[in-house]
This record gives structure tokens, C-alpha cells and sequence, in this order.
């Protein structure tokens, strides 16, 4: 079969570059988010953003204009909880996430029950992805390389060391702000395809991958944007060829890569 | 006005957190190649006392003078580690080259002459053979000084260490004491230090700050063993 030929279909054509998109997103903010420890808030936020995606089909409002405030919302609260020493951050996020899932379910089987909608909530679809998505995850995507790109160095100290970076006069909060933002956007963006329950891989298996591989932050950064978009062409075309589930299909090709990374630095810190 | 060598300067100083003070009317005077040490008991508000030199907390009262040269952050910090950097991926470059974020403004590429100084603080504390290293490979005593060196990059001429020494073997201890020495008496820079090694703090330090519960002393390290709050350590000591 020609490969090629998949990509003729218009739905096909949207799905890759909202998904390369969003991929590419991801790993960006991944890098930081995994580095600084806080890879459970990007589980905690995509089951957030089922939450309200199930509560905004319930109350009859538009999925997508519903959940984007209650996300971001919730990014902040968690943040805050993750910032916060007096708390176990953890096991705080984890209720959390338990809860709006809980929330969510409950909602949906009062009022539609389980139907394919939900299905495709939970592990995502490769059909859900509209014309005004793709333009959407091109506007974050532009914020978010932009954000890379000019405050490079600043997200690099902060990653690394918020005290330091606080002494040195940097507003740390403003920046973690601003992660946390444009995680919110990245995550209702990629869940409806990728799904609430496996969006967060995306967040975090670049990274790992990455690290296995490179030294550097910037080699970090580089191999974990590349390898993101990467496993997700891989992994979209695998889900069309063998008709699997497109989130599922794309994790496990991220975590074939992340093994493979992981046997090569075996094998070479020797 | 404050003094050409007066680099920080706290009169009638009171801190603590949300309105309950934790140390209260303190007076200290940092100079240019002052070598002073912090010690107390933990909780006594030693590290809310780095805090408020730092400029992350406002006292409750009293008032902290800085010279105009440590404003915008120029103070070079170096903070207890956490466990996020222990498995960072960064060169060591990378990592001495962000001490220099507070002069850079938002351009993207650092210049040559902060390259040429990263370099020479490198070559200082004796690590400008592990530049290109990853930082997570590097032994404790390695570690630290690449964060010294990065606090070098951030300022001129006074130094913040936050227990510098924790986690080091003793012959780290030992090389991370002479780095500081050197930049002491050799550049002039401004050292202070909080810490836990008390024999070590006296053998250095030309000023041993005293937080106790309810009282602190400021002083000469010989005068601090004869004062009520040294007195307890003078026999660990002889």
C-alpha cells in the first residue's frame, strides 16, 4: 500500500498536523515539567480536562470553550499545590485527578451514558480533530515555540534551579505561570485525539527518551522535540495501516523508542 | 548614604513570616572582603536570614541597605541543592553560563567576553577540564564547584553560600574551603556562609554570626568562643 496515500483523506491530513503540532508542544513543555518534577500534573490536568469536557457536553456548551478555562484554572491550582512544601503534592494531585474523573463519569452516565462520544473523550480519535482545532494548535504551538526560543536561557535556569534564578531576580512565578498555561491549552488541544488517559505519555516519554540519549539541556530539548514528532507520524500511520486506536498506537511507538534509548545507553555507559 | 566598601548593610533588622518574627533587631554590616559565618540551631531562622539578604523577603522591620552594584541580583547565591539536579541533564557549561541571566537581558546568545569570563571562573575553582561534562556524572565536591562558579559569573564581589559543605566528603570540604579562601583573599570577594562546621567556619571566617532562639552575637571568631554562645563549642574545639 502506498503511505502516501493515506494522508489524501482530509481527516487524515488534519490529525497529523494538529498532531505534529501538538507533539511538538508537548515534548517543549515536557522537557520542563519532567525535569522540575512535576510530570503529575500533566496527568492531573488531562483527567481535569475530561471532567469538564463531560460536564459541557451534559450542560449542552461548546466542549473545547468550556474545558480551556477550567483547565487553565486548574493548571494554576496545581501549581500552586505543587509549589506549596506544607502539602504532599502528590497525593493532593491524585485526588484530584480521581475526583474529576469521578465528577466526569458520573455526569456522563446520568445524562447521555457511555456512548462513542465518551469513548473517543477518554482514548481519543483520529476523527475529532475540526478545521477550527488545527488552527488553535498552530496559534499555542506558535506561543510555545516562541516562549522556547526567546526565553531560553531563563527557562533553562529555572528548570534548573528556581532559587538560584530567584535570586538572580527572575519573576520564577510569572514563568511557572505561564508553563502551566500553555500545558492547560496543549493538553484539551491533544485530548480529543490522543485521549485523557494517554495524553500524558506525551508529556513525559520524549523527555525520558531524550535523557537517555543527551547530555546537553539543548540536546535535551532538541532529541525531545524531534522524537516526539517523530514517534507521532510513526505511530498515526501504524493506527490508520493497522486500524488500532490512534492515542494507544502513538504511546506505544514513544515507548518503543524511549526502550530502544534505554538499551543504547546501556550499552554504551560502559 | 551607604560606604564605598559597605556592601550590605541591616540596621535595627526584624524577620519572620506573616507578622511573627523569627529574629528580631539585628544589626550587620558586610564589607568588601568580609569573611562571615552564619551558624545557629536549626529553626533559628538562618536561612530566612539569607532570604532577606537576598532580597526575597521584605523585613518586618528595620531597614537592609545594599550597595548599588549588588541590585538586579547581582549577588552570587549558591543554594542547597535539590533533588531535581541531582539526574538534570546539562553540561557544565550550560549551567556556569546561567549565572550570567541577570546581565544578559533578553538577547539570545551570551557574549564573548561572558563566554571568556565563565571560562576564567572555571579555570579559578579548577573545573575547566570538566566543561563539557555532564553535570549528573560529576562527584558532590565537582558539583558544587561548578555551582561556585556559576555564582561567580552572577556577581563581582559578594558571594551568598547556603551550607555549601553538606553531602561532601571531607576532602571536598577540604578543596571547596580553599576555593573560597582563595576568592577571598585574593579577589577581595565578599564571603557569607551558613553552615553546620563549626570548627572549619572558625578557622576561616573573620565574623561568626550567632542566631540563637531568643538572642544572636556578632563577632570576631575568637570572641565568639568566650561569648555565652560559644562557650559550649570551646572543648569540640581544642
Amino acid at each position: 500500500m502506498n503511505l502516501l496515500a493515506i494522508f489524501s483523506y482530509p481527516f487524515m491530513q488534519r490529525a497529523m498536523i494538529a498532531g505534529v503540532l501538538i507533539s511538538l508542544c508537548c515534548a517543549l513543555l515536557g522537557v520542563s515539567l519532567v525535569l522540575k518534577r512535576y510530570s503529575m500534573i500533566g496527568d492531573g490536568l488531562s483527567h481535569v480536562s475530561f471532567g469538564a469536557l463531560a460536564i459541557a457536553v451534559a450542560l449542552g456548551f461548546t466542549p473545547l470553550y468550556f474545558s480551556i478555562p477550567v483547565v487553565i484554572l486548574a493548571a494554576f491550582f496545581l501549581l500552586r499545590l505543587a509549589e506549596d512544601s506544607r502539602w504532599n503534592s502528590d497525593a493532593a494531585i491524585a485526588v484530584m485527578s480521581a475526583s474529576s474523573m469521578a465528577v466526569g463519569i458520573v455526569v456522563i452516565s446520568l445524562t447521555t451514558g457511555m456512548t462513542t462520544d465518551v469513548d473517543n473523550y477518554m482514548f481519543g480519535s483520529v476523527l475529532t480533530m475540526s478545521e477550527t482545532d488545527v488552527i488553535l494548535a498552530a496559534l499555542v504551538c506558535t506561543a510555545v515555540l516562541v516562549l522556547f526560543v526567546l526565553f531560553y536561557h531563563k527557562i533553562f535556569a529555572i528548570t534548573f534551579d528556581e532559587n538560584f534564578s530567584r535570586a538572580t531576580g527572575l519573576q520564577v512565578r510569572r514563568y511557572n505561570s505561564l508553563l502551566s498555561v500553555l500545558t492547560a491549552l496543549t493538553i484539551v488541544l491533544g485530548m480529543r485525539m490522543m485521549g485523557a488517559m494517554l495524553i500524558s505519555s506525551l508529556i513525559i516519554f520524549p523527555t525520558l527518551t531524550a535523557m537517555r540519549l543527551f547530555r546537553s539541556f539543548r540536546g535535551v530539548v532538541l532529541c525531545a522535540g524531534a522524537s516526539s514528532v517523530v514517534c507521532f507520524g510513526v505511530g498515526l500511520t501504524v493506527s490508520f495501516v493497522l486500524s488500532t486506536p490512534v492515542g494507544a498506537s502513538v504511546v506505544l511507538v514513544n515507548l518503543a523508542v524511549f526502550a530502544l534509548a534505554c538499551l543504547w545507553r546501556a550499552l554504551h555507559s560502559r | 548614604m551607604i560606604e564605598q566598601t559597605e556592601l550590605l548593610c541591616c540596621t535595627d533588622v526584624s524577620l519572620g513570616y506573616e507578622g511573627q518574627p523569627l529574629l528580631e533587631h539585628l544589626n550587620l554590616e558586610i564589607r568588601a572582603g568580609d569573611y562571615l559565618c552564619i551558624v545557629g540551631d536549626n529553626g533559628s531562622g538562618k536561612s530566612t536570614l539569607l532570604r532577606a539578604l537576598l532580597g526575597l523577603l521584605a523585613p518586618l522591620s528595620g531597614e537592609i541597605r545594599r550597595a548599588p552594584e549588588l541590585k538586579n541580583g547581582a549577588i552570587g547565591y549558591l543554594p542547597q541543592q535539590t533533588r531535581a539536579q541531582r539526574d538534570f541533564p546539562a553540561t557544565v557549561s550550560e549551567v556556569v553560563m546561567s549565572g550570567f541571566l541577570n546581565q544578559k537581558g533578553s538577547r539570545f546568545f551570551y557574549s564573548a567576553a561572558q563566554k571568556s569570563t565563565a571560562l576564567m571562573n572555571m579555570g579559578k575553582l579548577g573545573i575547566l577540564e570538566l566543561k563539557d561534562r555532564c553535570y549528573r556524572e560529576l562527584s558532590g565536591g565537582q558539583q558544587q564547584r561548578v555551582l561556585l562558579a556559576r555564582a561567580l559569573c552572577a556577581a563581582g564581589r559578594l558571594l551568598i553560600l547556603d551550607e555549601p559543605i553538606t553531602g561532601l566528603d571531607p576532602a571536598a570540604a577540604q578543596e571547596l574551603y580553599k576555593a573560597l579562601d582563595y576568592l577571598n583573599q585574593q579577589e577581595g570577594m565578599a564571603v557569607v556562609m551558613v553552615t553546620h562546621d563549626l570548627k572549619a567556619a572558625l578557622q576561616s571566617a573573620k565574623t561568626v554570626l550567632h542566631i540563637g532562639r531568643s538572642s544572636w552575637f556578632c563577632g570576631s571568631a575568637a570572641d565568639y568562643l568566650s561569648s555565652p554562645q560559644g562557650k559550649r563549642f570551646r572543648e569540640v574545639l581544642e
